[in-house]
């Protein structure tokens, strides 16, 4: 359906990605957000709450963001499309109902606006190094999505597909951004609300008696009643069968767990999503995300001037992992390079993909700033003999 | 949807709260004598009796023994993450807020790892009931000491006995902004009915602590007899002062217990203030989130 009017801040705008990650928002329909103040994503709630109350929207700010993710997951049962925006170590406290709401399969968006870590590490300046936390973060066995901007055009574009998704697949959708794509500013255009797809809260249409609360066939998603309507319906946090309620057995372990990650698992090839450039008949292709993609453009274009046949993948959906495309790729090129704001994260995710097939090279940049591209350019160079 | 309005009938052959309750997952986990089931009584009996439309009640519950409440309720039920009951429940309640939502947790659950989230919603009077059953101790993982254990009491992490002050919990709520704040035992069956009933009808932050007896934990640990003598004790422990000043409200060991209702007053929700407020700046252009939630059909 179409997005909205109330929530479209439609024309061409100069705005800084957080900013622009708040109109998504507004434009995905979302009307529920809490939050608690972090360095470098408050400007995308502070956006939110002066726009919120023209549209029917409330914007809390919370105590903590333990609070503000547990509102969060609280407020999408009721049907309102939902979010919380934090940084590090916010997203740190977040992981306890991040978990709650892959658990609950509670369609909501976390945006994490990264900055160099860990613990309280660098607030004002750029990381890229909670890219495994988003992950793996919460306990347990689960699956998300994960989407990763890199500007402030898709940081807005990004923001409305992280709603989509997580009303497709009613998982947390964790947007990614860093804090060079959250303070730059740029040529945002928002388009008309009836040239905006949004994917609405689908409610059940079944009875109250005959709904069952995690029915579902195969992989799919089961259907969505929302509080208040008169289903009655139990959800928990606790491993639980098909009517919600709490099983304590390896069997309802076995089928709880699958599901959850089966769903995002099998679906997985459909959610990636990545540019590509160059990559035909490439020694080395140069595997990147968020603001690195922008910086590596140079290295790249430095490489090739030295005659390294050199191709680009840019991920912008990054959980779930391209493996397929990663796989395809390692048997056609020497190395891959990646260049990333952290010590080797997602490299370690090409490398386990390339299989030993081609060689995962990590240029680390540990935080702080963006890579100097001749040392991306010289990783490619060396890469490719 | 239609509205529910209950008297529902209630068979002959059925205990007379069944139509509230999801029988099918009968037998609940409580251990005999626990107190947890008369407060569940209480609480849907007092929906009985206050005719609420029942298909706009949720009920969250944090972890715990309190916290299955929210599974054994026929209503909208969220068992939601140790402590963080509250802040679920505040996002249902903005998220959609014709809602009629009751928190009903452990002591553990709300004023432990909750605590933090117990006061911030006092004070911004945030529209919830709060149900807390208060058993000084931590039930489902062993009997531990809690932030209401008496002094002196032993658990299993204080085996000399406890040496940290406790909670008053009703000062607690009421010092930090709660519109009704009142204290019962879990053999006041009347009174605290009546207390639940009264608190449906009232907005914003209301606080019923509920004193129950842990049979299995505390009442072994400290020697107190089976959990039908330490429900009898704490019932004949109370005193009732209705309107007390809430700093005479602490409990010590095995000491009297004083209930009542001690606060009763009206004072505007967090989104009655925020109605008015951006209906005073914003005039026309305020658009309140509609009662039955935010935008999902265009």
């Amino acid at each position: 359906m179409k997005a909205d009017p109330a929530g479209v801040l439609t024309g061409t705008h100069y705005l800084d990605g957080d900013f622009a990650c708040g109109e998504g928002a507004m434009a995905a329909g979302c009307r529920f957000v809490a939050g608690y103040p972090i360095t470098p994503s408050t400007e995308v709630v502070e956006r939110i709450a002066r726009r919120f109350p023209r549209m029917g929207g409330i914007f809390i700010q919370m105590e903590d963001e333990l609070a503000s993710m547990a509102a969060v997951v609280g407020a999408s049962w009721t049907g309102t499309k939902s979010m919380t925006v934090t940084s590090g170590p916010g997203f740190s406290l977040m992981m306890e109902n991040i978990g709650l709401a892959a658990m609950m399969e509670t369609p909501c968006v976390v945006v994490n606006v990264q900055r160099g870590g860990p613990s309280t590490g660098l607030p004002t300046m750029v990381g890229q190094a909670d890219m495994m936390q988003a992950r793996w973060g919460s306990h347990g066995d689960y699956a998300i999505i994960a989407l990763s901007p890199c500007s402030p055009q898709e940081a807005f574009d990004l923001t409305i597909d992280a709603f989509n998704l997580s009303e497709l697949y009613r998982v947390p959708v964790l947007m990614m951004m860093d804090e060079c794509v959250g303070h730059m500013t740029e040529k945002v255009v928002i388009p008309p609300a009836d040239r905006i797809e949004v994917v609405p809260r689908k409610l059940t249409d079944q009875s109250p008696e005959e709904f069952v609360p995690y029915k579902r066939n195969g992989n799919s998603v089961p259907e969505f009643a929302r509080a208040g309507d008169g289903y009655k319906f139990h959800t928990t946090g606790l491993t639980h069968d098909e009517r919600g309620y709490p099983i304590m057995s390896e069997d309802c372990q076995d089928k709880c767990v699958r599901c959850l990650v089966d769903k995002i698992r099998s679906n997985a090839d459909k959610i990636a999503r990545f540019d590509e450039e160059g990559t035909d008949g490439a020694e080395v292709v140069v595997v990147t995300y968020g603001i690195t993609s922008r910086v590596a453009r140079m290295g790249i274009d430095l490489a090739r001037k030295k005659g390294v046949k050199v191709g680009v993948m840019r991920l912008i959906v990054v959980w779930p992992f391209p493996e397929k495309r990663i796989r395809q790729l390692a048997q056609k090129v020497k190395a891959f390079v990646v260049p990333e704001i952290n010590y080797g994260q997602i490299v370690l995710e090409v490398e386990r993909c390339a299989a030993g097939k081609a060689r995962a090279i990590a240029v680390s940049h540990m935080g702080g700033g963006v890579h100097d591209p001749s040392k991306i350019c010289k990783a490619i160079v060396e890469a490719a003999k | 949807m239609s509205t529910e309005v209950i008297e529902l009938e209630v068979d002959a052959e059925e205990h007379p709260i069944a139509p509230y309750i999801r029988m099918e997952r009968m037998p609940h986990i409580w251990c005999p004598t626990c107190g947890i089931g008369t407060v569940l009584k209480c609480f849907v009996t007092a929906l009985g009796q206050a005719k609420v439309d029942l298909n706009k009640v949720a009920v969250v519950s944090g972890i715990g023994c309190t916290g299955r409440v929210a599974g054994y309720v026929k209503l909208d039920g969220f068992h939601a993450t140790h402590g963080r009951a509250i802040p679920f429940a505040t996002g249902l309640k903005l998220g959609r807020p014709e809602l009629l939502v009751t928190v009903f947790s452990g002591d553990g659950d709300l004023v432990g790892i909750g605590g933090n989230h117990f006061i911030h919603a006092a004070r911004r009077n945030m529209d919830l009931l709060v149900i807390l059953v208060n058993n000084f101790i931590y039930g489902m993982t062993g009997g531990q000491n809690a932030a209401t254990t008496p002094l002196t009491a032993k658990t299993s992490t204080m085996p000399f006995g406890n040496f940290e002050r406790p909670f008053n919990l009703p000062h607690l709520a009421a010092s930090c902004g709660a519109t009704y704040v009142a204290r019962w035992t879990s053999l006041h069956i009347r009174r605290m009915t009546k207390a639940f009933k009264e608190a449906i009808q009232r907005k914003g932050f209301r606080f019923v602590e509920i004193i129950t007896p842990c049979s299995t934990l505390y009442a072994r640990l400290n020697k107190l007899g089976t959990g039908l003598d330490l429900l009898r004790s704490y019932h004949d422990n109370a005193e009732i002062r209705h309107g007390i000043d809430t700093r005479n409200l602490d409990i010590g060991f095995q000491d009297r217990i004083v209930c009542g209702k001690f606060i009763d007053e009206e004072r505007p929700t967090y989104l009655d203030m925020m109605r008015e407020h951006y209906t005073k700046t914003l005039g026309d252009k305020y658009l309140p989130m509609p009662p039955e939630g935010g935008w999902i059909h265009g």
